[in-house]
């Protein structure tokens, strides 16, 4: 593996994770010749640790532009998921069945409401249901009794995390993508027709340059005239053993993968880089699985992990072109997987000069500069 | 009606405290099977002429204890309606109804576990 | 909001109940520190010494005269005034030092002063094709059945591997009057050569040398037929009557010659590793250790590692042997009573002397072993067709295409292929992912690294986590 590249790419990706990946796949499907760097194996990693949610409903609340760019995603996901199987062999499990969000409380269920209806009246399409117990329960028998209620929306659905990684390595370097591994970029040089970047293992030159380094954009994005005001969010998550199948239906909280196994979430804390689990919140999460599924109390655990969610203050993404120095591009949120497909299929054409998507503009940086109210994303 | 012992991988040793183990009476998947007392489930099929514990939930492969210590997880059996059990961290008693684990474990029908009604508290603000 | 975990405050909590662990929970003890033993056994002894508390005679003669020195060691600890805590599984050790354990269905948490880790070796792993059939065992698992139930292969067994663990099950068989197919001997003639260059170390630690001759002696003498230098070992299946596929027989070849021999009970053995779990999920620092061929935590004199007031000792530190471990707990025991001021830190010295002139006899046989016993590479970096993960039924071929694919570590690997995050979280199969991963980069594993190691160290119910 050459360190030195004297071929310059078209493109340099900083990071190949789920965002990096997916920008990587979508700019080799526009004819780009593209490098990716990517760190070790000890990484952070955002991308190995989340809950594989395809999620719409509930989202930009605050910002519906937000909820537009996530939708357009979800719409684009089953042509991504095809041609990933296409191109790979690679089954990402995609499954869009519609997702649902528990409700243990009357209060809790008009929040949802209120949320939903709001989303709604702003959008215009945006379909979904309030459901009481009964309802519920006639879609997902094992619900425990201390479900009073749920939210319901055809838009949701889930894959597989990890073969989405995979699919799209997998992809991009099958489309010719060069993937750069075990590097990590320490600067960015600006140049009159480029950017010349310095990593800890070698050189590398190209026209445009994408910052996708998750948390390290923070770092790097000065470097091009960006910013980039990301810090961590810790999630933990609890995973068991496989299961006989009994929900196909991915919920906020709690869902079954393709491979049997139940992932029960999440929450949100902001302790810095510190990605270690903590029994408190762990049992939290448990008990909340337990009422939400109760036949599930004797399922057993076999890992507990935390990540650490890449969060601008608002929550929403990061999408930038530097005026400074036009071809630096960042693109950072804490949602890769459901923006995969936007980030392959709108993110990337307008790197390599298309039309700006009409949703990004208000997902630029420059919305920090105003203090103001900032509401949650999620 | 007992179960005709098949050819067992293990058998308890001649001589003095061998023999002097006492056979207990259990059940393995639905049938009566007379085992050695004292151990381990594990031990006890394995002297019982059992060698398939489980099946795999990736390929349906068969399983059968492999370290005896709690490390492999391969000797996975349901005990007494507990599915997922190491059988060779469990010590047999008379009456256990064992089952081979097939694939992915089962889950009880819904409605048959019991839960309290502690009031929750809401879920995390998103 | 927050779960009620009501945390019970002790000086020094000692995990896992073999030599090591009763000897450091009797040191720290005696020192008038509150001690608490937690294992998942219900008597003292650990792996080495399971059951010594119940062995009868005719046992602890079979089993030998080191297994009934265990003995000392639990009367020792039995009589410590530590507080034996069993049937209690440890699944989570901070680095603040609070233990999680589960009991009886419950889960229970420690807030310690000082942790002493002394949970062991595992058996290392030995991937040959068919090593996942049911008949196929570890010796270890063998010993267990030996000493735990007094149970013995139906049939005469193949023992396959290398390693003074292998030689000593069959002594121990031979001694119990059980028929032994063969004793297949990996060892390559090679590393009899280089292991001479340990030689005059090996020959002060004379006692353990004749000791190992002697187990060889009784085996020949016994007329248990012994292939040496075996290699392209893979174990045949056949299906049963029952539709069961189970082994049937192992192949092997010496020379070039080919063998095959007829055996439903498979022993495999190719040495034993430090049982890395706990230390590996504590983020503590490790070195790869290219003589024992595995990953060890870096410790200090008294076994303290880089996680302040978190201590190794025994096999889990390195493996050394069940006389190193008791010394190594004592040792750490010592530290432990120490830095808690129940004992001044010339009365500790002066103490640890002894200790520490006995460990280097003990030890010195090691280099010895690690170079003549060192396992083949093809029986740590398999062919194409393994298994690897056997939770996950992850093959070495498969895995050599995530490295194909960018996949620089285990971790990567884990993601892409699911290697890994079967109920044994890596303990079958860590080592060699590892090592397979280096090999196809060729580089070190040290610099391809482990597995990331997250609680709970073993699982624990849904249920259990809420305390419900």
């Amino acid at each position: 593996m050459t360190l030195t590249s004297t071929d310059s790419p078209d493109v340099l990706v900083l990071g190949g994770g789920l965002v990096g990946s997916a920008v990587a796949y979508g700019l080799a499907r526009e004819g780009a010749r593209v490098t990716v760097l990517d760190e070790d194996d000890g990484g952070l990693r955002a991308s190995r640790g989340n809950f594989g949610l395809v999620w719409i409903q509930g989202k930009g609340y605050g910002l519906s532009p937000y909820a537009r760019w996530s939708r357009s995603s979800a719409t684009r996901w089953p042509g991504l998921a095809q041609a990933l199987q296409n191109e790979t062999g690679v089954d990402v499990a995609l499954r869009q069945p519609g997702g649902f969000h528990f409700c243990f409380n009357d209060s809790e269920l008009a929040e949802r409401e209120k949320r939903l209806s709001t989303l709604q009246a702003e959008l215009g399409d945006y379909p979904y249901q309030m459901l009481d117990a009964a309802e519920v329960r006639a879609r997902i028998p094992q619900i425990g009794p201390a479900v009073i209620g749920a939210s319901y929306s055809p838009m949701d659905g889930h894959v597989n995390p990890l073969k989405l990684l995979r699919g799209l390595h997998a992809a991009m370097q099958a489309r010719g993508v060069r993937l750069v591994s075990g590097e990590r970029a320490e600067r960015i040089e600006p140049q009159a027709q480029g950017f010349v970047v310095h990593g800890k293992r070698g050189t590398y030159r190209a026209a445009r340059v994408v910052l996708a380094a998750g948390l390290g954009n923070r770092a790097l994005a000065p470097f091009v005239g960006l910013d980039a005001p990301v810090a961590p969010n810790r999630g933990q998550v609890l995973v068991s053993e496989r299961v006989a199948r009994f929900l196909d239906y991915p919920t906020l909280n709690v869902r079954q993968t393709d491979e049997g196994s139940v992932q029960f979430g999440d929450s949100m804390e902001e302790v810095g880089f510190n990605d270690f689990t903590t029994t408190h919140v762990l049992a939290d999460i448990a008990r909340r699985g337990v009422r939400a599924f109760p036949m599930l109390q004797h399922v057993r655990l076999l890992r507990m992990w935390a990540a650490l969610r890449v969060y601008s203050p608002d929550g929403f993404p990061i999408y930038d072109q530097s005026e400074a120095h036009p071809g630096a591009f960042v693109v950072t949120c804490h949602s890769g997987v459901t923006l995969a497909a936007a980030h392959a299929l709108r993110v990337a054409p307008w790197i390599m000069g298309a039309p700006m998507p009409d949703e990004l503009p208000h997902f630029s940086a420059r919305r920090f500069e105003h203090a103001g109210e900032l509401t949650p994303a999620h | 009606m007992t179960t005709q012992s098949t050819h067992s991988l293990f058998k308890p040793l001649p001589g003095a405290q061998g023999a002097a183990a006492t056979q207990v009476a259990i059940w393995f998947n639905d049938r009566p099977l007379s085992v050695p007392g004292g151990c381990s489930v594990a031990a006890a099929l394995l002297a019982a002429g059992v060698s398939r514990f489980r099946a795999t939930p990736v390929s349906g492969a068969a399983r059968a204890p492999f370290c005896m210590m709690g490390a492999c997880f391969d000797c996975l059996v349901e005990i007494d309606g507990m599915p997922s059990r190491q059988a060779c961290m469990v010590e047999v008693t008379a009456g256990m109804r064992i089952r081979s684990q097939e694939g992915a474990r089962d889950l009880p029908p819904c409605g048959a576990a019991d839960i309290n009604d502690a009031p929750l508290e809401t879920a995390h603000d998103r | 909001m927050t779960a009620d975990f009501a945390s019970e405050a002790v000086d020094v909590v000692v995990i896992g109940a073999g030599p090591a662990g009763m000897s450091a929970a009797t040191r720290a003890a005696r020192a008038g520190l509150s001690t608490v033993l937690i294992d998942e056994q219900d008597a003292a002894g650990g792996q080495i010494y399971r059951a010594i508390s119940r062995a009868d005679a005719r046992r602890k003669e079979i089993l030998g005269p080191d297994y009934a020195a265990g003995a000392a060691i639990a009367e020792a600890f039995a009589a410590s005034g530590a507080r034996h805590l069993t049937h209690a599984t440890v699944w989570q050790v901070t680095r603040e030092r609070g233990v999680n354990y589960l009991k009886d269905g419950k889960i229970g948490s420690f807030d310690a002063q000082r942790v002493i880790l002394a949970s062991g070796a595992l058996e290392r792993p030995f991937p040959i094709p068919g090593w996942t059939l049911p008949g196929v065992l570890t010796a270890g698992a063998a010993q267990i059945l030996l000493k735990s139930a007094g149970e013995v292969p139906a049939a005469p067994p193949v023992l396959a591997g290398c390693g003074p663990l292998l030689y000593l099950l069959g002594w121990q068989y031979v001694r119990a009057g059980v028929p032994i197919r063969a004793l297949v001997d990996t060892t390559r003639h090679e590393d009899r050569w280089r292991a001479k260059r340990h030689m005059l170390a090996a020959l002060r630690a004379w006692p353990f040398l004749s000791k190992g001759l002697q187990l060889i002696r009784t085996l020949r003498d016994a007329k248990v037929p012994i292939f040496e230098a075996a290699d392209d070992l893979r174990v045949e299946s056949r299906i049963g009557t029952d539709h069961v596929e189970r082994a049937a027989a192992l192949h092997f070849t010496t020379q070039g010659t080919a063998h095959r021999l007829e055996a439903d009970v498979i022993l495999l053995h190719q040495g034993v590793v430090p049982n890395t779990q706990f230390t590996q999920a504590l983020r503590a620092a490790h070195r790869w250790d290219d003589a024992q061929l595995c990953f060890t935590p870096k410790v200090d004199a008294w076994g303290e590692l880089d996680v302040p007031g978190i201590f190794v000792a025994g096999d889990g530190a390195g493996i050394g042997g069940a006389q190193a471990a008791a010394l190594q707990g004592t040792l750490a025991g010592l530290a432990a009573a120490a830095q808690l001021g129940a004992l001044t830190a010339e009365a500790r010295d002066a103490e640890a002397v002894a200790q520490r002139r006995a460990l280097a006899g003990v030890m010195r046989i090691r280099p010895f072993l690690d170079s003549l016993y060192r396992p083949r590479d093809i029986n740590r970096i398999p062919r194409d067709e393994t298994i690897v993960c056997r939770c996950e039924e992850v093959t070495a071929g498969e895995l050599r295409k995530f490295v194909e694919l960018g996949c620089v570590g285990p971790n990567q690997a884990k993601s892409f292929g699911r290697c890994g995050m079967g109920p044994c979280q890596g303990r079958m199969c860590g080592l060699t992912v590892t090592e397979v991963i280096a090999d196809a980069r060729r580089v070190s594993p040290a610099e391809v690294g482990y597995y990331r190691i997250r609680p709970p160290i073993k699982p624990l119910t849904l249920g259990e986590l809420a305390g419900e």
